[in-house]
This record gives C-alpha cells, sequence and structure tokens, in this order.
C-alpha cells in the first residue's frame, strides 16, 4: 500500500524553480489499478518517480508498506527497486545489446538469483507474454510490440508488489496497445499486483478502477469509468 | 550476468573496443619495444665496459688527475754526451721509459686494504696503468759536426755559433750528410695482480695464444700481449718486448670478448715489477671492486667515497656515461625520444580510452538509468563500467605485446651494429689531463673501441609491466567512466530521454 504524505517535488531549471508535485497526499491500497492522466508537464512521471522509488520528494513523505522511500539512501532504494517494483517505459529502454533473454535476466541478477534460474525464470516470463520464439532476438529485430512484451516480462519476471508503467502504449498503433492492455491487466488480475499506469490515452485510463488526475503537481480523483 | 553483458557490449560495440584496443596496443607495443631496445642498449654499453673494466667490476676508484708540478717532464728521455753507440759519424741511440700516463694520478697501494675491509665489497683488485715510451734511432755524431747548422729535428746539436770556421759539407748519420733518423713508439701497460683476475680488465679476455699471467709469475719479467697489439708489432708469444729498458718474456696473448675491439691495455705485466720499473713502489693508480649483491652498488659506493674522500668512485652507471660512439648516440635517443615517445602515445592511449568511455556512459545514460530502474545499485552498474574498460585495456595489451614482440623481432633480425668505446681512465682527466707538455704528444689511454650488435632482449618483468600498464589503462578509464555512471541519478536519466 502506498501512503504518500504533503510530497513536494521541486526542481531548479534555469535559475527557475520548478514545482512538479504539490503537497501531494494519496493512498493507494495494495492490488489496486490506477490510472493517472494529465497534461504534459503536469508531474505524472515525477508522481510515478516517487512511486517507484527513483527519487525522493524535496518533502513530505513516501511511504510504500512498510518502507518509508522518502527517507531511504540510494541503497536501499535500489533494493526496494530491485525486489518490489516493476517498471514499464513508453520508449520500452531495452539494453540493445542484449537479447531478449538476456534483457529480462537483467531484472534477476541484482537479486542474486544463480544462472540456471535466472534463466528459467526468464524464459517463462517470455513464454507468458507470448515470446517463446524470441528468446535469442536483439530488441532491434523486435517490433515495437514484442518489444514493450520483453519489458512487461522484465518487470514482472521477479514478482513484484508494483507495477509502474509510464505510458506504456504510447509509442504503440491502437492493436497492439489493447494487446498490451490486456496482457497488464490479466496480470494484474493473476497477479494481484498494485498497477499505475501513467497515460494520455483516455481509451486507457478508462480501463482503470481508479482515474488520477495531475496538473500544475496537484492531484485531484475522478471518477471511475467502466470500459 | 556480468560476463554475458560484457561480452555483448564488447561485442556489439565492435567500433568503440576496436578504437580504444587500437591505442592500447600501440602503446604498450612502443612501451616494450622502448624498453627492450633500451636493456638492449644497457647490453651493449655493458658489454664495451667490460672491454676495459672487466666482467663484475661494480665500481672503479681513481684519483683525479693533479697538475704537474713546475719543472716534471714525466716519460722525458735522458741522453748524456757518452750516450749510445758511435760508429761511422753515426750515434745510434735507444731508450726505453716506463711512466704513469699522463692523465693517470697514482695513490698509495693501502688504499686497496681500506676497500677491501669495507662493507659490501665481494672482491677488488688494484693496478697501475703506465705508458712505455721507446726512443730509438740514429743521429751524426757530435764529433763529426763542424758546422753551424744545427742537426735534425730533436734536439741534437752540433757545431759552435758564432764562431768563424770553415765551412765544410757535414757527414755521419744514418745517410751519411749529417741527417738523423728515429722514432718514437709508445704502448700501454698495466700492472697487475696476477692473483686477482677474477674481478678488473684481465676477467674480460679471451686467451688467445699462450696462458694469462698467474700467481707464479709476481716478480717475474713476465709479460702478456694484447693480441691486436702484439700483431701490429709483430711480436708473439714466446718472444720478448722492451719494457722500461727491461726485457719481458711474452707468455700469452689476449683478445677481448667482444667482436672487433682490442682490450684495455696493449700490454700487461706484474704490479710490482710495474710498481719497480716506473719508480711507484707502493702505489697504484686503479682499484676494481665487485660488490656482494648488484642491489647494494650505490650504498657500496657511498661508503667507499666517505672512506677514501679524496678518490674517484665510479659505478657502472656513471661508467655508461663514458661510452661514447653511435652506441652513446642510441642510447641518448632511446632514453630521450624512446622515453617521451612511450609516455605521449601513452597518455594519448589512456587519454582515448578515458573520453570513449565518458562518451560511452553519456549515450548509454538510458541505459543506465533503466537498469537502476530495475534495481541495479551503483556498485553494480560502475563494476560493468570498469569491467568493460579493463578487458578493452586487457585486449589493448594482448595485441600490444603481439606488436612490441614483432617488433623486437624486427630489430633483433635487423641487428643493427653499434660502435662504442669508452677511456678507462675516464675518472682522470682533471686539469693537466691532456695535451700539456711537449714531449712525444699526450701519452695514450686505454681505450677499447668494440662493435656490437644491437640485441633487444624481452623479459617477463616488460611484459608484466605491459600488462599492467593495460590494466591501469582500462581500470582509469572504467573508474571514471563508473564514476560517471554512479552519478546519474535513475529518474533524470529516465528523464533526460522523455
Amino acid at each position: 500500500m502506498y501512503e504518500l504524505k504533503n510530497v513536494t517535488k521541486t526542481y531548479n531549471a534555469s535559475k527557475r524553480k520548478i514545482t512538479a508535485l504539490d503537497s501531494v497526499n494519496l493512498s493507494i491500497p495494495d492490488g489496486q489499478m490506477v490510472a493517472i492522466q494529465g497534461p504534459t508537464g503536469g508531474g505524472k512521471s515525477t508522481l510515478l518517480q516517487m512511486l517507484g522509488a527513483l527519487d525522493r520528494p524535496t518533502s513530505g513523505e513516501v511511504q510504500l508498506g512498510s518502507s518509508m522511500l522518502s527517507k531511504l539512501g540510494d541503497g536501499k532504494l535500489a533494493a526496494i527497486r530491485a525486489k518490489e517494483v516493476g517498471f514499464v517505459f513508453q520508449g520500452f529502454n531495452l539494453i540493445p545489446t542484449l537479447t531478449a533473454l538476456e534483457n529480462v535476466e537483467t531484472a534477476l541478477a541484482p537479486l542474486g538469483v544463480s544462472g540456471a534460474e535466472r534463466r528459467q525464470r526468464s524464459q517463462d516470463a517470455l513464454a507468458s507474454v507470448g515470446l517463446s520464439e524470441r528468446f535469442g532476438h536483439l530488441p532491434a529485430e523486435l517490433s515495437g510490440g514484442q518489444q514493450q512484451r520483453v519489458a512487461i516480462a522484465r518487470a514482472l519476471v521477479k514478482r513484484p508488489d508494483v507495477l509502474l508503467a509510464d505510458e506504456p502504449t504510447g509509442a504503440l498503433d491502437e492493436d497492439t496497445r489493447d494487446e498490451i492492455m490486456e496482457l497488464l491487466e490479466s496480470f494484474w488480475r493473476d497477479q494481484g499486483l498494485t498497477l499505475i499506469i501513467v497515460t494520455h490515452d483516455s481509451a486507457v485510463a478508462r480501463r482503470a478502477e481508479r482515474r488520477l488526475h495531475i496538473k500544475g503537481g496537484k492531484v485531484t480523483e475522478l471518477a471511475a469509468q467502466p470500459a | 550476468m556480468f560476463g554475458t553483458y560484457l561480452r555483448r557490449e564488447l561485442v556489439n560495440r565492435r567500433k568503440q573496443t576496436v578504437i580504444i584496443s587500437i591505442g592500447m596496443a600501440l602503446a604498450i607495443g612502443l612501451v616494450i619495444l622502448v624498453n627492450s631496445i633500451s636493456a638492449g642498449v644497457q647490453g651493449a654499453q655493458a658489454s664495451v665496459l667490460q672491454s676495459v673494466y672487466g666482467v663484475g667490476t661494480d665500481i672503479t676508484i681513481s684519483q683525479a688527475a693533479v697538475a704537474p708540478t713546475a719543472g716534471a717532464a714525466p716519460g722525458a728521455f735522458a741522453f748524456g754526451s757518452g750516450s749510445g753507440a758511435t760508429a761511422g759519424g753515426t750515434t745510434t741511440l735507444n731508450q726505453s721509459t716506463l711512466t704513469t700516463s699522463r692523465t693517470e694520478t697514482v695513490f698509495d697501494a693501502t688504499q686497496l686494504d681500506t676497500v677491501s675491509a669495507t662493507s659490501g665489497v665481494s672482491a677488488a683488485t688494484a693496478t697501475l696503468s703506465l705508458t712505455n715510451m721507446t726512443f730509438s734511432g740514429q743521429l751524426p755524431s757530435q764529433a763529426t759536426g763542424t758546422s753551424g747548422t744545427t742537426g735534425g729535428a730533436g734536439g741534437a746539436v752540433g757545431g759552435q755559433a758564432g764562431s768563424s770556421t770553415t765551412q765544410t759539407a757535414p757527414t755521419g748519420g744514418p745517410d751519411g750528410a749529417g741527417g738523423s733518423s728515429f722514432s718514437v713508439d709508445n704502448f700501454t701497460v698495466l700492472g697487475l695482480d696476477p692473483t686477482g683476475a677474477s674481478v678488473g680488465p684481465l676477467s674480460a679476455v679471451t686467451l688467445a695464444s699462450g696462458r694469462l699471467l698467474t700467481a707464479a709469475d709476481v716478480g717475474t719479467d713476465n709479460a702478456v700481449l694484447d693480441s691486436s697489439y702484439a700483431t701490429s708489432a709483430s711480436l708473439a708469444t714466446g718472444g720478448t718486448i722492451s719494457i722500461g729498458g727491461t726485457t719481458f718474456t711474452i707468455v700469452g696473448t689476449v683478445s677481448s670478448s667482444g667482436s672487433d675491439s682490442v682490450t684495455a691495455s696493449d700490454v700487461y705485466i706484474p704490479l710490482d715489477v710495474a710498481q719497480t720499473l716506473s719508480s711507484n713502489v707502493g702505489k697504484i693508480s686503479n682499484i676494481y671492486v665487485t660488490a656482494s649483491s648488484s642491489s647494494g652498488v650505490d650504498q657500496l659506493a657511498t661508503s667507499l667515497k666517505s672512506a677514501l674522500p679524496t678518490a674517484t668512485v665510479s659505478t657502472q652507471a656513471d661508467l655508461a656515461s663514458t661510452v661514447s660512439g653511435s652506441l652513446s648516440t642510441a642510447s641518448s635517443l632511446v632514453s630521450n625520444l624512446g622515453t617521451w615517445l612511450s609516455i605521449l602515445v601513452l597518455a594519448a592511449a589512456f587519454l582515448i580510452a578515458i573520453l570513449f568511455t565518458i562518451s560511452g556512459v553519456t549515450r548509454r545514460t538510458r541505459e543506465f538509468g533503466t537498469l537502476k530502474a530495475v534495481g541495479w545499485s551503483n556498485r553494480r552498474i560502475v563494476s560493468q563500467v570498469a569491467g568493460e574498460s579493463v578487458v578493452q585495456g586487457l585486449i589493448g595489451g594482448a595485441i600490444g605485446i603481439v606488436v612490441g614482440l614483432v617488433g623486437v623481432l624486427v630489430v633483433n633480425i635487423i641487428a643493427p651494429t653499434l660502435s662504442g668505446s669508452a677511456a678507462a681512465t675516464s675518472a682522470a682527466t682533471g686539469p693537466g689531463g691532456g695535451g700539456a707538455g711537449g714531449g712525444f704528444g699526450a701519452a695514450a689511454k686505454a681505450v677499447a673501441s668494440t662493435t656490437v650488435t644491437l640485441q633487444a632482449p624481452v623479459t617477463l618483468g616488460i611484459i608484466l609491466i605491459a600488462v599492467g600498464l593495460a590494466v591501469l589503462g582500462g581500470l582509469l578509464a572504467g573508474a571514471i567512466g563508473g564514476w560517471r555512471a554512479a552519478r546519474l541519478r535513475p529518474a533524470e536519466a529516465l528523464r533526460s530521454v522523455g
């Protein structure tokens, strides 16, 4: 469960102070599917980084389960990301020199999983996203949808509690978008994940149980709309 | 994962790997080549020095030359009115002098005891460096010269100047017309202790004929000749040679261990005999010292300098500077141009490795941000970057070792010949050392001219240095690149690409 209290994040850019998050108070129960929408520069990605233990707030508290993320050092945050949080990015963010299988394995490397188990679990993860025939392919040899599937497999192979997706369908066509969303939803349902999706796409957002809107660093709750 | 990722990066980012490796390879190859040639030149210098100082001589001791006292004329010939044999109006003169060389200063032989008693001395022996000059010729007898003209060069005085005499044609002399004919010959003589051959000039010679001087030769008029000198003077083992007016039996001839070279002296005789004949009883001119350990030479030199404050103490390193000729040029080239070139190329290779690594890290910002997002720690990422750089350095090092060895092989196949010469009395060139005074010119020094073939040796040490430099270059580039990667905050790294 996420608990955010008075979270503010400011940046200094070109002698200007930018407030990306402004006294955000938010609670997200375990297992919830949340969509975060808002205009560009509204603070969506910053909020996702706070939730994903990628950054610390300038002030306020971010808590995930029993871990106070806002007070942990870099090493502890990295350990939480390694164990509890999976990421899916708009640009897939695969390592271009590694094969699909090896990309998935990178998520298990910091957990100290043995080579054989790492390989087996990665193969299973790729198979679960429908890429059992693509283990040895480099990202450049895969389509956008396939690359995003590899990224989802990488995010889920460590069996995280939370899956954070930043515009996961932003670079995909509509058909592929629906496939990816169905995949994410099936994992959310089957594994009891907390799924938080940042999106511009209302069609994607409508699939979520809960919708948040963020603008000027302020978060507001939108009524959930069934798809 | 580390190995897989590293291998994939090196293979798939081939251009970077190749450029860094080639830069490193050139630098390492050059370091090996310069080091090997440098070792070869040092070996060649040692070879030249051995011709003069003998094998195993670590230190030589001499006394700086001093200005001659007024009126002193070492090696002057003294002819009285009754000197020589006169027959038919011609006087035949023959006289030898055995004196210390003009550039040598003798000192008390007891200093050898001081040296031998010094801690760190393994062996020491003393020598007395001398020059034998022989005047031999025919002059018109004084009785036959009644004219006012002078005789020939050399100062045979004739006639009574200023008196009114009847001019008559000169007679006598070798040409029967008042002329003169004479020659002046000189050769170097080294008095040495026949029992101390393990160190000193005779330790670096090869017996050409006969035998060397032994303990049984102490006090005897036996001599060993340099084979080149013996040939030029038409002398051979079993024959005799006049030294300082004494006839010596030639018991053997020796040649230098090096090719095309002469030994330290033309003639070798027992030290005690040399001292007596040259009126230098109890005196020596040089001490040759072998140190107990090669690493203790400098320390021993310092001890000897304090034990013998007025002496000139020279180590092999000091003596190496006395080697002249193309060998000296090569040595200077290697130590100056070669070393600086190595440093420059090495610095350039390190810089290329560092810049490419930093550039690679910058290009891989999103990659490292992603890895941080999936839980990779800074340490893991730094290790990855450093590992890639070290392996690139090692690949460059391995290629560099091959390049260097090929270069060394080419040098050894070409086998350039270098000439070098070293003067045995190098330490004695002080005031009054050369050219002053008349006589028959400056006394000859013992000079060994040697032609050596440059062989560049490759030692394990040189290879280890090369590998060490390759690892160092890789670590340096990896540390700087890794530091850059570690500084990337995951959120910023991901944000930087939108």
